[in-house]
């Protein structure tokens, strides 16, 4: 029993909210053992997350950086690419954007430093998997292996960086100068007012951007239709002509480049200095959206959006109730990967019985 | 006498379609029976009932006269009944006796049950003549001998109703015929041999009795001695089929391709083509004949530039072929088709189609940049007018443009691929076993499809390894064997026992 069996709409829908579901009453069940009742702790969750105009803000903050690292992985795995190197590439891509400020960011207006700053983050990302992606075309060194040590690398190399070149005389933090105000992303709260002392910038807008270009370039394209034929048969995209080798070396250079951008949100739209970890697991995350999203642009907007929820709600949650840490994000999010990610197909077997009982 | 099989009335749905309705026959024990039918015919159905995959909607099945419920092929084997698929179930990089033994281990220590397991396919080997080592490796047995591995795994497990898949599907002519010999020697000791095939011939020479099947139900149960291959086949099809059909007089024009000392040597050294030699000329089709794996493969390969050669000219009328000074293979393809050659190649699921894709997505597999408007984006909607209109031509069914492909039967899959290389106007078409798998409805029109072609003055290459299927199509035939060509034959001098001697290397010139 396959879940080609289900209808479209089965899958798109039925089964990831099944799936999330699921994860949601076994986080439930734990923090009924730790001593809360699971509905109001779900309510403040909801509450601060959602309903609350400047807990949305932050929702929707986090919801930007996800979904650039959310689509990161997906285009790869549109390629049959599995990056798990979004995460260095982000933090190179931080670097890269930090490197075009403190050169310029006291010279050139923000209308062209804001740009450049973004393009120098897409093209650090597109550098640090360019090899990545150039070892698995033609040496045949699996993407999986060689972008999970290109983080390890990338971290010990900005910390390197960052300690030794890039810390102000005189300054304990491990952090870059701050930027000059040019460099400052605008924020929404100034059309919204209603979001309040939010950093919701318009790299959420870029975002959203970016996700209808994707879902352009992979569905409506010659070069999407490549992509998708080179990810699920390699021998029939060979026999179509497709080099599979630069397939995969671009492809890989664009998660890059996708995952750098996913720097611009925090580093230029809230911290507005470069400072060690900055990325903080967001690469990784983008794994679970991509597989929660199926790599759908509507499925990535909507599980980065939950994914913000739970940071912003997980936070909030742990203030008002101290007997739920902070760690409890991390666990209901190592929950829905698992549901949504590892065990997807769950429910299918028992959905399609169910559609099989109907047509009789 | 009781019958061994004996199905009543059965009749299986999967959702609308009707894959059984009442079908009912009965299998004489100690007998071959063959069963034929078109590609959905109803026959897997009905086998995977027997086998206990599938159960019945309605109806009886009768084992050795006694009603069965067969609910898991478990049972199925407890019942002596075996099936050997088409597909060989067999663990590549096991030997022979570790594979029989699989599931039947019983117990945590291997050694003693091996050492008696090996004792008693020796003597089965013996007592079948079966020439099959039990300490061999199966990667290393030839495709023929992996088959007489599944069917000793069947009488090891004591099967005394063998049921078997297409199983000459992938023999060459002489293992068919070591095979039958085997099914003869099963007759004699009273087992009773269910044989499923698309090839009218085998069921004349080996079985008794023959059931017809067309649209999931029975068309006719006849005695083998009492019926034709005609008749057969119009029992198939439910229409008269043209067994010799029409072509132009044979008229090539100019020389089209031209190979010319063709080499291949594989990463392991090992030569897969020495010093190949031939040319096409437009409108004529040239067939290359041999067993399967004896080098036609790779010069498909290399001609539609899925592969480099090692050394050698190729000219496409009259330049060469622009593949100097790569390192890989990697989009050249695209080159090649931009120059007219086209492809269809022998492993359609591998390499012609992205299962995945719906059947218009697929309808435009290796043409894609040529459709490529303004940014690349895709019309989608004149390419679904163009599949749909192809689909119609080609008379493909269901002719639904957004179905997955992977859901069409092969016959429709490969009408698929045919019909978006046909449609690309190529000056060269390369074809590799067009009609694997396929039924004679499709053969018939396929066959008619590339006679067309010919007629019309495209230059056809042809691999098959059905000598029926060259005799059918070529004007020239160039027999292949261990990677050089063995001799070159006339349509008119078609000779089965002369190609077969070339095929197994045998000059008789």
């Amino acid at each position: 029993m396959n879940q080609a069996d289900l209808p479209r709409w089965a899958t798109a829908f039925a089964l990831p909210l099944l799936n999330l579901f699921s994860a949601l009453l076994v986080a439930a069940g734990v923090i009924y053992l730790l001593g809360e009742s699971p509905v109001e702790s779900l309510s403040i969750l909801v509450n601060s997350a959602v309903l609350n105009p400047e807990g949305l803000g932050y929702t929707l903050f986090y919801a930007a950086t996800f979904i650039f690292t959310g689509l990161s992985v997906s285009v790869a795995m549109q390629a049959g690419l599995f990056n798990i190197g979004s995460e260095g590439q982000m933090y190179l891509g931080g670097l890269g954007l930090t490197l075009v400020l403190l050169w310029l960011d006291s010279s050139l207006p923000g209308w062209l430093l804001i740009p450049l700053a973004m393009l120098g983050a897409a093209v650090f990302g597109a550098a640090w998997s360019f090899l990545p992606g150039y070892l698995q075309a033609k040496r045949g060194s699996h993407v999986v292996v060689t972008t999970i040590m290109f983080n390890f690398i990338s971290a010990s190399l900005m910390n390197y960086i960052i300690v030794s070149f890039m810390i102000p005389a005189g300054q304990q933090n491990t952090a870059s100068r701050v930027f000059a105000d040019a460099a400052w992303l605008p924020k929404l709260n100034g059309l919204f007012p209603i979001l309040g002392e939010t950093p919701l910038n318009i790299s959420f807008v870029l975002a959203l951007l970016a996700l209808v270009i994707y879902g352009v370039m992979v569905w409506r394209t010659t070069w999407g239709y490549q992509l998708r034929a080179t990810g699920l048969n390699q021998h029939a995209a060979h026999y179509a002509g497709i080099s599979i080798s630069k397939t995969i070396i671009v492809t890989m250079m664009i998660s890059g480049a996708l995952a750098g951008l996913a720097a611009v949100n925090s580093v230029m739209g809230s911290t507005h200095y470069l400072n060690l970890n900055f990325p903080a697991g967001a690469g990784f995350i983008g794994i679970a959206i991509a597989l929660m999203g199926r790599q759908h642009p509507v499925g990535i907007l909507l599980s980065s959006i939950l994914f913000g929820a739970l940071i912003q709600g997980g936070f909030d949650l742990s203030l008002e109730k101290p007997n739920i840490p902070t760690e409890t994000f991390i666990f209901i999010q190592g929950l829905i990967i698992l549901f949504c990610g590892a065990m997807e197909n769950l429910y299918a077997p028992a959905l399609s019985a169910l559609f099989k009982r109907k047509e009789k | 006498m009781q019958p061994a099989v004996e199905f009543q009335h059965i009749s299986k749905r999967f959702g609308a379609v009707h894959a059984n309705r009442d079908v009912s026959f009965s299998i004489a024990p100690g007998s071959i029976h063959g069963v034929i039918g078109e590609n959905g015919a109803g026959k897997s159905t009905l086998m995977s009932i027997l086998y206990g995959y599938y159960r019945a909607d309605s109806g009886k099945l009768l084992i050795n006269g006694a009603e069965q419920n067969i609910r898991n092929s478990q049972e199925a084997i407890d019942l002596g009944i075996g099936m050997v698929h088409q597909h060989f179930m067999l663990v590549e990089n096991m030997t022979v006796l570790d594979n029989v033994m699989l599931g039947t281990e019983g117990g945590f220590r291997l050694k003693p049950k091996r050492h008696e397991v090996e004792a008693k396919l020796r003597e089965i080997c013996k007592r079948y003549s079966l020439d099959v080592d039990p300490l061999a490796t199966i990667q290393d047995l030839s495709v023929g001998v992996q088959q007489r591995v599944e069917i000793l795994k069947q009488i090891y497990r004591s099967a005394n109703i063998l049921i078997l898949d297409e199983p000459t599907a992938v023999l060459t002519v002489q293992e068919t015929a070591s095979l039958f010999e085997v099914l003869r020697l099963f007759k004699e000791q009273g087992k009773t041999i269910i044989l499923i095939t698309h090839k009218l011939q085998e069921i004349l020479e080996i079985t008794d009795q023959v059931t017809v099947m067309r649209g999931g139900t029975v068309i006719g149960s006849v005695a083998t001695k009492d019926t034709t291959t005609s008749q057969m086949a119009e029992m198939m099809v439910g229409r008269p089929i043209v067994t010799h059909l029409p072509r132009a007089a044979y008229a090539p024009g100019e020389t089209v391709l031209e190979v010319k000392d063709l080499n291949l040597v594989n990463s392991q050294k090992v030569s897969l083509l020495k010093n190949v030699s031939f040319n096409i000329r437009a409108g004529e089709i040239v067939a290359i004949a041999g067993v399967s794996g004896n080098g036609q493969s790779e010069i498909l390969e290399v001609l539609s530039g899925m592969r480099l050669p090692t050394s050698g000219k190729l000219q496409m009328q009259g330049k060469d072929l622009p593949f100097a000074g790569r390192k890989d293979a990697d989009g050249l393809p695209a080159t090649f088709r931009d120059l007219g050659i086209a492809h269809v190649p022998e492993d359609r699921l591998r390499d012609a189609v992205v299962k995945n894709f719906s059947v218009m997505m697929n309808s435009f597999l290796g043409y894609q940049k040529k459709l490529g408007k303004a940014f690349g984006l895709l019309d989608y909607k004149s390419i679904m007018k163009n599949c749909a209109d192809l689909l119609a031509k080609f008379d493909v069914r269901p002719s639904d443009p957004d179905l997955r492909i992977a859901l069409l039967s092969g016959g429709n899959q490969q009408k698929v691929v045919m019909a978006r290389e046909i449609a690309a106007n190529p000056t060269l078409m390369l074809v590799g076993q067009p009609t694997r798998g396929v039924d004679i409805g499709t053969i018939e029109s396929l066959h008619t499809r590339l006679l067309a072609m010919r007629d019309a003055g495209i230059a056809i290459l042809l691999v098959s390894v059905e000598l029926e299927e060259v005799r059918a199509l070529a004007d020239r035939i160039l027999v292949i064997s261990g990677g050089a060509i063995t001799g070159e034959l006339k349509a008119e001098e078609f000779d089965a026992t002369q190609i077969g001697c070339l095929m197994g290397g045998i000059h008789t010139h």
